[in-house]
């Protein structure tokens, strides 16, 4: 589905240093795969993000979507609606003062006729659960429905892949929950690939891998359990692996013996109990 | 009073026949009235248009009362029209003089048609925005005006352009609200001193208000790229306007108003000279 060879960008920053955001990043994600991509503040994820939908360009190695390259123009509005993107801050990416008319706007925008938007926009609000908000004014939902109401909007272009670049970084704990298990709830049931970036390392637990990102490369990368237990070699990142796996982490130090492979308060819990 | 809490527009909500007419209709109905106004001269006349906008706001089912209140913005501009048609009129039956000032018949027939025409004109075109909601509004704007794309009116952009505002007034007013707030704290002074000095409180309210606008306007064009957004062209809409028969209807009924009006005067006209 995604596949990133040797990718790199770099750009001039306001005091005309050159900066290298990417530095040879290989990636390859399948088809209805659930990717975290974590790493500390500059290391390059967000970039990594906009190269998947055409947002920016490679400056050198390529991008491909479904085999589409993304430095051919042609390609451009293909692969924009193949990967959707959620970002951050819920307002601003809300475009009508109708739930429903902003969900219709990414149909509108690639020419759906206008009998068949109305049922795709029925199913997308369906799919992330705000049906009942349709004719709601966006200014009055919490951000957790805010930031549903944006993934609606990607899922009415039908998408194969959304990628979330940190969209939970502005809501409170009950937003935050909405969304992960909205976007699981995708994963699963509609097979859509995510490629899901985060600061939160609890949200990457969800995944089916997870890639940590230092300084434009691919630091490493594997399942959540394999990740989050190497807890030092996280921190040496500035990253913070989840209270579980640290606590494990520790007790094994002194002296305790744990299975290898903790990760969740309850395998935690579990584990100390025997 | 809370900045949020101001509301947007004029709108009524109902579901009254004037509610249900397409916005063009209205929209049309509105250019048609307003000339009309202007072709009437006799008391006759006036009491026509009178009793067809008492007729309207009649069907439209909306409290008198709110739609006098339409006319508070403007009274001072009725009454000083009227005065100065009275007194700046030339004629020759004086009926009053004060000094230097002479009211005339002829001035005071004058100030009070004017007067008349203006009332008019605000409370049937306060009809059109109480019974349209902004986006509806927007729609049939956008509508009437695609016919002079050829000569270079933007009227997709114009519509764009008033969705979005109607999408982040209310957010704005939030944000100000907030700032407002922040700023409070510690220790601004938005609500004590003369005119001048709290316009020049508000300075440093708007600093951070266009910063963040900015920054937000930015981030939108952004998402709507993601969304595949590439101008008007090939755009299709989730719900396109149609006419209904209650439209013909009450286009027919405007215009035979208007023709009306011009034979009453016409006729006049030529009853005169013969």
């Amino acid at each position: 589905m995604i596949k990133i060879e040797n990718l790199q960008h770099y750009y001039t920053d306001s005091d005309g240093n050159e900066v290298k955001a990417l530095d040879g990043v290989d990636l390859t994600i399948g088809q209805g795969e659930f990717v975290a991509i974590i790493g500390a503040n500059g290391s390059g994820k967000s970039t990594l993000a906009r190269h998947l939908n055409c947002l920016l360009l490679p400056t050198d190695g390529r991008v491909e979507i479904s085999g589409l390259d993304t430095r051919e123009e042609k390609n451009m509005w293909d692969i924009r609606q193949q990967v959707g993107m959620v970002f951050q801050n819920p307002d601003n990416q809300i475009v009508a003062a109708v739930v429903e008319e902003d969900v219709a706007f990414g149909p509108e925008n690639i020419g759906v006729p206008g009998p068949e938007i109305a049922p795709r926009v029925a199913k997308a609000l369906a799919a992330v659960g705000m049906t009942e908000y349709a004719k709601h004014a966006p200014h009055r939902l919490s951000g957790g429905q805010k930031q549903r109401v944006a993934i609606a909007g990607i899922m009415a272009l039908e998408p194969k892949c959304i990628v979330l670049d940190e969209p939970t970084a502005m809501l409170d704990p009950q937003g935050r929950k909405e969304i992960v298990s909205t976007v699981q709830k995708l994963n699963q049931e509609k097979n859509i690939t995510i490629v899901y970036i985060t600061h939160y390392m609890v949200e990457a637990l969800a995944a089916d891998r997870v890639v940590v990102m230092e300084k434009g490369h691919v630091r490493f990368m594997g399942t959540p359990k394999e990740v989050f237990s190497r807890v030092d070699e996280l921190e040496a990142l500035g990253l913070e692996a989840p209270l579980a796996a640290k606590v494990a982490s520790e007790l094994r130090k002194s002296g305790v013996k744990l299975p290898s492979g903790i990760i969740t308060d309850e395998e935690l819990a579990q584990a100390l109990c025997q | 009073m809370m900045l949020t809490e101001i509301t947007l527009g004029q709108y009524f909500p109902g579901n009254s026949f004037v509610h249900r007419l397409d916005p063009r209709t209205k929209i049309l109905a509105t250019i048609i009235y307003i000339i009309a106004i202007f072709f009437a001269e006799t008391p006759l006349s006036y009491g026509i248009l009178t009793a067809f906008a008492a007729l309207v706001i009649l069907i439209s089912r909306l409290p008198w009362l709110l739609v006098l209140k339409a006319l508070k913005p403007i009274w001072i501009i009725v009454i000083l029209t009227m005065f100065i048609h009275m007194f700046t009129a030339p004629g020759e039956h004086v009926i009053w003089s004060w000094k230097f000032l002479n009211v005339t018949q002829e001035g005071l027939d004058l100030g009070l048609k004017m007067a008349v025409r203006l009332i008019l004109l605000l409370l049937f075109s306060s009809v059109l925005t109480f019974t349209t909601s902004p986006i509806v509004l927007t729609d049939g704007i956008e509508n009437l005006l695609r016919p002079f794309k050829a000569v270079g009116v933007p009227a997709h952009e114009l519509a764009m352009m008033m969705t979005i505002a109607l999408r982040f007034i209310p957010t704005l007013l939030e944000e100000t609200d907030r700032i407002m707030k922040a700023q409070t704290a510690r220790g601004a002074d938005f609500a004590n001193g003369n005119m001048l000095q709290r316009l020049k409180n508000m300075l440093p309210l708007l600093v951070p208000l266009f910063i963040s606008a900015f920054r937000r306007a930015d981030e939108l064009a952004v998402a709507m790229e993601a969304r595949c957004y590439r101008g008007g062209e090939g755009r299709t809409r989730m719900h396109e306007l149609a006419y209904g028969g209650g439209d013909y209807v009450a286009l027919a009924l405007v215009l035979a108003l208007a023709v009306g009006l011009a034979v009453l005067r016409w006729g006049k006209l030529c009853g005169l000279s013969s």
